[in-house]
């Protein structure tokens, strides 16, 4: 089913499916998935408004890679597999079972509230770039090693996969045959470097010979094609038989962060012909061909979305405000002297610096 | 003189480097098309083209390492971090390699190497983009190390920087790329190693560093309203350290205390703290007082953000205490 470059395609950007090409994913869970892409969009522009409006600290949107991040996060199981993401994959925790409100208020900097509730198997978000790949290996490598089933799905971009830290996971990965996926997403922009300065490969996923395991590059921008290769990379690991790297192929349809103006370095043709393959219309497309997708419904879900949405703030806004002297817990089991001292100053006591 | 941007001033710095030297070329992440997380490099990539202003791919470790090698052939390289935590990807090459490659090659080979890196908190970038290495990268022989709080000093440091045939780990501060101060139209360098005296006072000395050096000027203001006369020194270099002025204003105003941004513990305030001891003893009439960032990860939060770093208050209320007037509550 791969197209000539070799990228794997079961939805065509008109939402009509491939010639021969059969949907591993039946109706029900394609419009699960939609509605996951439909909230996640809607998140992103509430969290811009609210970032403008100094509600929200920086922060990244998803806009225009739902579908590699859905896609791929429904191919596990939340029960007993980990999810180690990056910083662009919001659908993807709360696939895994973050409620929306705890994601809230870590954007509104409040940790203590906001922190991920001990029986969802998802790490922090992680800004150093590629430094959770070797953390992801590790939890995969740890499974393994204790008999446990499970598997790990990691997310990061092509751009940290420059960095030595992603070598140095996929290598070891490959050698402990850990029970892995790579989830590369290349969105064609790292910040303001495009794709082609980070790696001379035809493709990223072609790197995944050199650590001796399976690499498949699949259309990041078709929920079905996500699924379907990440469902294989999955049952691989369950098998035992090792990692496996996965370059979504998608385009950054938004700024790298808040803090970004992509228009200083962003084609805008560029940016046009990627609204033409748009993830979230491939799926409507598809849905309405066969008979499950209507203005009313689609009106439905997004209203369902906003709700959703509102509500989660709207209890977010119920927890408790942290405080200042709160800063020091947690970073040793107990406070040093310094600590100790720094907090009383803090609290208004007069305290020896130690 | 002409009033400049700090930014401004540390790029007209590598301009006029540049022209000077055809040796001397940039590299870093986003620092050409994107002109750099700080504007920084803006339009450096239109004057002097791919070869001279290199956007690299994500890889700090072989950003440094390839900046040593070109270096050791003996081009200049300026390298950009995007902010100062980055260059912890390639600590194992700036400090294994960039500071110790003349000691083992018994000299035949120099780095001549400037490491240009924001740093700093209060910007709600959280833990992992939010610090103050002085003390790191001051305690490792072979490099040096310098930190510029004027838009004067911020471009004649650089020109020193580059200028130098050693690895230089150029501390700039992300609250004051948009400060505004006067430069000098002619050609000058800032010496490296050498202190500011920013005011005179006669009552205590306050020695700071980086953004902190700012925020005691904002305090030693406020302070001559309480009657207290306090004399600022900003340090400008951490490595090497200035003793001079600091041993002389504490001899005349026998109170010394000591600002930094970073974590207190053996930070750059202890090492200070420590030579003052040996260098003036007899001279102190109290302890020397240190002031230093909350002993935790960098909160997101921004007020916690704020309370998690010195401020012109917690200045001003030590300096109260340690003249033995009343602080206000």
């Amino acid at each position: 089913m791969a197209d000539q470059d070799g990228v794997y395609q079961v939805l065509q950007p008109s939402g009509k499916l491939k010639a021969g090409a059969k949907p591993a994913l039946d109706d029900e869970f394609v419009l699960e998935g939609l509605r996951w892409m439909l909230l996640s969009r809607a998140f992103d522009a509430k969290a811009t408004a609210l970032q403008r409006q100094g509600k929200f600290g920086v922060f990244s949107p998803v806009l225009g890679q739902e579908a590699a991040v859905v896609g791929s996060a429904l191919a596990f199981d939340p029960r007993i597999d980990w999810l180690v993401p990056q910083y662009r994959e919001l659908p993807a925790y709360l696939i895994w079972g973050l409620p929306l409100r705890n994601h809230i208020l870590t954007l509104s900097g409040n940790p203590v509230a906001g922190r991920i509730p001990d029986d969802v198997k998802l790490l922090p978000t992680q800004v150093a770039l590629a430094a959770q790949l070797p953390h992801a290996v590790g939890i995969a490598w740890g499974l393994q090693i204790q008999g446990r089933e499970g598997a790990v799905l990691t997310y990061f971009g092509e751009g940290a996969s420059s960095e030595g830290d992603f070598h140095e996971a996929c290598n070891l990965a490959g050698v402990v045959k850990a029970p892995i996926v790579f989830f590369l997403q290349n969105n064609q922009w790292a910040i303001s470097t495009p794709r082609a300065y980070q790696s001379a490969a035809a493709h990223f996923s072609d790197r995944a010979a050199g650590y001796g395991f399976e690499g498949r590059v699949v259309d990041g921008n078709d929920l079905l094609a996500v699924y379907e290769v990440t469902r294989e990379a999955v049952e691989r690991a369950r098998r035992g038989d090792g990692p496996t790297l996965i370059e979504a192929v998608t385009y950054r349809m938004s700024f790298h962060n808040t803090t970004d103006n992509p228009s200083r370095y962003q084609p805008p043709e560029e940016l046009e012909e990627a609204r033409l393959l748009d993830p979230i219309e491939r799926v409507e497309a598809y849905l309405r061909e066969r008979g499950l997708w209507s203005v009313e419904r689609e009106k439905e879900m997004k209203q369902a979305a906003a709700e959703e949405i509102e509500a989660a703030i709207a209890e977010a806004q119920q927890a408790p405000p942290p405080q200042p002297s709160q800063i020091f817990d947690n970073v040793f089991a107990e406070l040093t002297p310094r600590q100790a001292a720094q907090r009383d100053e803090m609290l208004g006591r007069s305290g020896d610096d130690g | 003189m002409a009033e400049m941007l700090y930014r401004a001033a540390l790029r007209e710095a590598l301009i006029e480097e540049m022209d000077r030297d055809p040796k001397v070329y940039v590299m870093g992440e986003d620092i050409g098309r994107f002109g750099g997380a700080y504007r920084v490099t803006d339009g450096l990539l239109d004057k002097y083209g791919e070869m001279r202003v290199v956007d690299t791919p994500i890889a700090e470790e072989v950003i440094v390492g390839c900046a040593i090698g070109s270096a050791m052939l003996g081009l200049k390289p300026v390298v950009e971090m995007m902010t100062v935590n980055f260059s912890l990807v390639a600590f194992d090459q700036i400090v294994q390699n960039a500071a110790k490659i003349r000691y083992m090659f018994g000299g035949q080979a120099t780095v001549g190497l400037v490491i240009r890196m924001p740093g700093g908190a209060g910007h709600q970038l959280s833990a992992q983009h939010s610090h103050s290495f002085e003390a790191l990268y001051g305690m490792i022989p072979g490099l040096l190390v310098v930190a510029p709080t004027t838009p004067e000093d911020a471009k004649g440091l650089l020109k020193s920087a580059i200028r130098t045939p050693n690895p230089v780990m150029f501390l700039e501060s992300m609250s004051l790329y948009n400060m505004k101060g006067e430069v000098p139209g002619e050609e000058y360098l800032t010496p490296i190693g050498k202190a500011a005296i920013r005011r005179e006072g006669k009552d205590l000395t306050i020695v700071a560093v980086s953004r902190q050096a700012v925020l005691a000027q904002l305090a030693a203001q406020k302070l001559e309203e309480e009657d207290v006369d306090a004399e600022v020194i900003d340090l400008r270099s951490i490595r090497p350290l200035d003793w001079q002025p600091i041993v002389d204003s504490v001899k005349k105003t026998n109170r010394l205390l000591v600002v930094e941004e970073g974590w207190p513990t053996y930070g750059v305030s202890a090492e200070i703290a420590a030579g003052v001891q040996k260098r003036a003893f007899d001279y102190l009439d109290g302890p020397v007082e240190r002031i230093g960032g909350a002993e935790v990860p960098m909160p997101y939060n921004q007020q916690l953000e704020k309370t998690a770093i010195p401020s012109s208050d917690d200045i001003i209320r030590r300096a109260l205490e340690m003249v033995g007037k009343k602080v206000p509550a």
